[in-house]
């Protein structure tokens, strides 16, 4: 039994994720399928698991999960959506879409010969250098691939200075605080100092100083 | 001593110089100055033509034949060299006698102009295109190839065109000369394509080349050409026939007479400059020049005999019922025309040449004449409302006698010579056509005679058929048209034109009377023209006729005895009787005759015939073409159709810009699928 | 036992809904965004698998960098989203057709 047993939890855990991938795309609230899309990478990651491919497992969950989705979450949350009027046309766009996603899973799959992959795995390359998934693959990382490692992290910071100026906005009659031009003041534009007697002549009639 | 470029030079530039000035300067140097600038041009060109005809006849220079101008010349163009486009002159007798008449008569007629057009608005402008057409048919006559003789050709037409319509507020100024014009090019066509053969077949433009080369052993006169698939013609016949046409519409030969009766819309004194004495010989002068290649083609001849023969009597005949009596002089002209068709005709070419001449002078006094009458009548053309006009015009009612004498023959006078010289030729012919020939030109002096007497009995004799009012400040009105006046309403008495009206007059009776006596002999006779006419042997009935002559005196003297004065005589009895001993009889005659009347008055219906079929024909073919050339396919197919091709493409193809995000997903992804099974197919079917 | 073929068909099968999802979906931008995602995890699926399978670590390192770039461009595609949503208060790409022909 524990031979099949990889073989069962990959069936499970490939049925959870085409499932839920499945959810996404049909269900009408779109934090739903926000929802959905969540547990997809999760069983995904399950799924990798099997691979050997621990660190990416991980790494997907993390990354993914917990960034990119919630990013998504909170765009979805931000949003003022009008559910009701999203539903409209699906009736009538499902039965082309799905004849077009078939013809591609068939051409896909003949391509990929199913009967003639039945290649067993090999001993897992990681197991076999000596060191662990994480270990191996950070060896090859950091060596090999060091440059588009340090190009990645530019991509990475590019997005992020691209993200704030395409969705920064001036608000219009909005009162701020310059701090800056606060410091910056000078007495003479606060003071005015004017030449003035220190008395005026009194009255004739000898009012009481 | 030869003649000189120079001299030459002057003769043709000095007209033009003065239409060039009168023309652009007009309104600068004023109604005097006009005049007098053109007529000291053609003063100076008519004195110098003189000169330069005693030179030739009598001063014994040679021939001049030079080119001043090279225009152009094309080079190694196949198997016979090249082309030269030159502008020179040929000076023999034949252009000088040309030179003569025209600078003569042309003189003449700016005198004339100075009286007949005193009131006129466009004094300088008409001036100005006399002298014009005075530059462009000495160039056509003193040419010495073919592509200046177009272009003197041309150039003629487009004064005559500009002077037909020198009124050119009046529409049917407008319409006689475009008449004039386009059916002037319907017989410059058939010019042009001679002009084209003769280029083609004799190898060049030059006279004298062309003419050395009718005679050359290497046989360019025999070659044929089948314009109609197995009929084969001598090129000589059709090229003379071709530039006959051209001959056909500039001298106004059946069929394409019909421009010259509109002429007459235009001023007196070009109808008596250019539709008497010069233009419409243009097409006679240039048949005798070219005699060497008309002698080479009896078929051509024959061809020319029976047109001019046709229009000597049939254009006669419509004279006699006219009542304009300009119209009355116009076909007069017609017939005159061809008269002298007929001699070239019969290969008698210095008999046409030499009717061309004396017929300048008395058809230049004619038309001149009517003008003095038109004048006085305060221009009623209408003969109807004239008569007994020779008590108060007694010069000019003596020079049209003269006239009429000399166009009917009478012996003696200038017309007699030439008239009687022609029907004598046309008798002594063997060719095809010439006998009825000489019947045509029988019946047409019967019917010239007629037609002469019948105008100077209506307009000079008899009872007074117009009446004097006597308005009151009623200024002396200007020589436009007072339509307002009823037809034979004077607003005063007619009197005698002044005297530069009836200068011109006399000096063209002079010639009309004495001209024919000293040159009988010599020009028809005697060889006056020397190399510049060409007879072959066989054809030479002018020396068949030399051998009978015998001096002026005794032709006058015989002359009383031939048919043609009997007929004549009999004309002018009949004129007499019916016009002015029994004007009643003419109504009466013509009532009788209804149908003939009918038939002569309407001109034979040609006109209706061209207006209809040609006129309107083209209209409608423009129109039909325009319609499903122009509009159907230009514009509907080409354009709009390629527009709305666009159009249509671009609003198919737009439907692929759909906007919606889904569906460029869409055409993604059917991207991939056809890139996926072509890898499949690749990968399945390719050889390993 | 797990073969190759295992992975593939999955990450085809992930691939396909992806695409199905792309095209069915005509009301909601964010739904496309997410579609998206599942496209890059089929693939990413796709290169785990081979990377187990040849024994080459370049596979997962390349996950590494999908993953990477995936990020990054979620980030930017929702922003974008953001402010298309300010400007047409709406996400339903069937009204979003300016560019239409």
């Amino acid at each position: 039994m524990t031979e099949s047993l990889p073989l069962v939890s990959f069936y499970f855990f490939g049925a959870i994720t085409v499932l839920a991938a499945l959810a996404v795309i049909t269900v009408k609230n779109p934090v739903h399928a926000a929802l959905c899309l969540v547990l997809t990478f999760f069983s995904t990651a399950c799924t990798w698991l099997l691979a050997d491919a621990e660190f990416l497992a991980i790494a997907l969950v993390l990354v993914y999960v917990g960034a990119v989705m919630v990013l998504f979450l909170f765009v979805v949350m931000m949003l003022d959506i009008d559910l009701v009027p999203l539903r409209e046309g699906f009736v009538r766009a499902m039965p082309v879409g799905l004849v077009v996603a078939v013809v591609m899973l068939v051409e896909m799959l003949t391509l990929i010969g199913i009967r003639s992959m039945q290649i067993p795995a090999p001993t897992e390359p990681a197991a076999a250098a000596g060191l662990s998934n994480t270990a191996w693959l950070a060896t090859a990382l950091f060596s090999q691939f060091l440059l588009p490692f340090e190009v990645a992290a530019l991509i990475l910071t590019v997005a992020i200075i691209a993200a704030i100026p395409l969705t920064l906005r001036r608000r219009v009659g909005v009162k701020t605080q310059d701090p800056a031009r606060q410091v910056m003041v000078t007495a003479r534009e606060r003071i005015r100092v004017v030449k003035m007697a220190a008395e005026k002549p009194a009255a004739n009639t000898g009012a009481a100083p | 001593m030869p003649l000189s470029k120079t001299i030459l030079l002057v003769i043709v530039l000095a007209p033009l110089f003065g239409a060039i000035v009168a023309g652009l300067f007009g309104r600068q140097i004023g109604r005097v100055g006009a005049h007098t600038i053109t007529i000291a041009g053609v003063a100076t060109s008519c004195a110098l033509s003189f000169y330069v005809l005693y030179q030739l006849v009598w001063g014994g220079a040679p021939v001049f034949n030079q080119n001043v101008y090279e225009w152009f010349h094309i080079g190694n163009i196949g198997p016979h060299a090249d082309i030269s486009a030159n502008i020179g002159f040929l000076i023999d007798r034949l252009t000088a006698m040309m030179m003569v008449v025209v600078t003569f008569v042309s003189l003449m007629v700016h005198v004339y102009t100075i009286g007949y057009m005193a009131d006129d608005p466009g004094y300088q402008r008409f001036f100005s295109y006399i002298a014009l057409f005075t530059f462009s048919m000495l160039m056509l006559v003193m040419s010495n190839n073919f592509l200046q003789l177009f272009f003197g050709w041309e150039a003629v037409g487009l004064v005559s065109y500009l002077l037909i319509g020198f009124w050119y507020t009046r529409p049917t100024a407008i319409f006689a000369n475009l008449k004039a014009f386009i059916v002037n090019r319907v017989g410059d066509f058939g010019f042009l394509l001679g002009i084209g053969g003769v280029l083609f077949w004799f190898h060049s433009l030059d006279y004298a080349q062309v003419f050395a080369n009718t005679l050359s052993p290497m046989g360019y006169s025999a070659k044929t050409i089948e314009l109609f698939a197995g009929h084969p013609w001598h090129i000589t016949t059709v090229i003379c026939i071709c530039l006959f046409i051209g001959a056909m519409g500039k001298s106004a030969q059946v069929p394409l007479h019909v421009w010259l009766p509109d002429s007459m819309e235009g001023p007196t004194p070009i109808s008596a400059l250019i539709h008497a004495a010069t233009m419409v010989t243009a097409g006679i002068f240039m048949v005798a020049r070219m005699s060497p290649l008309f002698e080479l083609s009896d078929t051509a001849l024959s061809f020319v005999l029976i047109i001019g023969a046709t229009t000597a009597l049939f254009t006669g005949l419509i004279g006699i019922v006219q009542n304009d009596i300009k119209r009355v002089v116009a076909y007069s002209t017609l017939s005159q025309l061809g008269y002298m068709t007929v001699a070239l005709g019969v290969s008698a070419y210095a008999g046409g040449v030499y009717h061309l001449m004396t017929h300048a002078f008395f058809k230049a006094l004619l038309f001149l004449g009517a003008g003095s009458v038109i004048i006085a009548m305060h221009h009623e053309q209408d003969m109807r409302y004239m008569g007994g006009l020779k008590k108060y015009m007694p010069i000019t009612w003596i020079t049209m006698w003269i006239g009429s004498l000399a166009l009917a023959g009478a012996p003696g006078f200038a017309g007699f010579f030439s008239k009687d010289a022609i029907i004598e030729a046309v008798g002594e012919s063997h060719r095809f056509g010439s006998g009825y020939a000489y019947f045509c030109v029988m019946i047409g002096v019967f019917v010239t005679a007629l037609y002469s007497f019948r105008l100077l009995y209506m307009t000079f004799h008899g009872k007074e058929r117009f009446v004097v009012e006597t308005h009151h400040g009623h200024g002396h009105g200007a020589h436009d048209d007072h339509g307002h006046h009823q037809p034979g309403h004077l607003a005063h008495a007619p009197h005698e034109s002044p005297w530069v009206v009836t200068v011109p007059l006399i000096l063209l009776a002079i010639p009309s009377i004495f001209v024919g006596w000293p040159t009988i002999g010599p020009m028809l006779f005697e060889g006056w023209f020397g190399s510049s006419i060409r007879v072959a042997e066989a054809n030479n009935v002018l020396g068949e006729l030399a051998s009978k002559f015998h001096g002026p005196l005794v032709m006058v003297l015989h002359g009383f005895a031939q048919p043609p004065f009997w007929i004549a005589v009999t004309g002018f009895a009949v004129a007499t009787y019916v016009w002015l001993l029994n004007p009643g009889i003419a109504d009466k005659a013509a009532s009788a005759l209804r149908p003939v009347y009918n038939l002569l008055y309407n001109k034979y219906w040609i006109d209706e015939l061209y207006q209809t079929v040609f006129a309107r024909g083209g209209v409608a073919l423009g129109r039909g073409l325009w319609r499903g050339g122009d509009v159907a396919v230009i514009d509907g197919i080409a354009i709009d159709g390629s527009t709305a091709l666009v159009s249509r493409v671009a609003a198919t193809v737009r439907w692929l810009q759909s906007g919606y995000l889904y569906h460029y997903a869409f055409a993604m992804i059917l991207g991939l699928i056809a890139l996926l099974g072509g890898v499949w197919w690749v990968v399945n079917h390719a050889a390993s | 036992m797990i073969t190759l073929a295992h992975f593939l068909t999955l990450g085809a099968i992930l691939f396909c809904i992806a695409i199905a999802g792309i095209f069915i979906n005509r009301k909601n931008v964010i739904v496309l965004l997410m579609a998206i995602e599942l496209m890059l995890l089929a693939v990413n699926t796709n290169f785990v698998a081979f990377s187990r399978f040849l024994g080459d670590p370049s596979g997962q390192v390349f996950v590494f960098f999908i993953l990477t770039v995936a990020a990054a461009e979620s980030a930017i595609g929702l922003a974008i989203l953001v402010v298309l949503f300010r400007n047409r208060a709406t996400i339903n790409v069937a009204e979003i057709d300016s560019l239409k022909g």
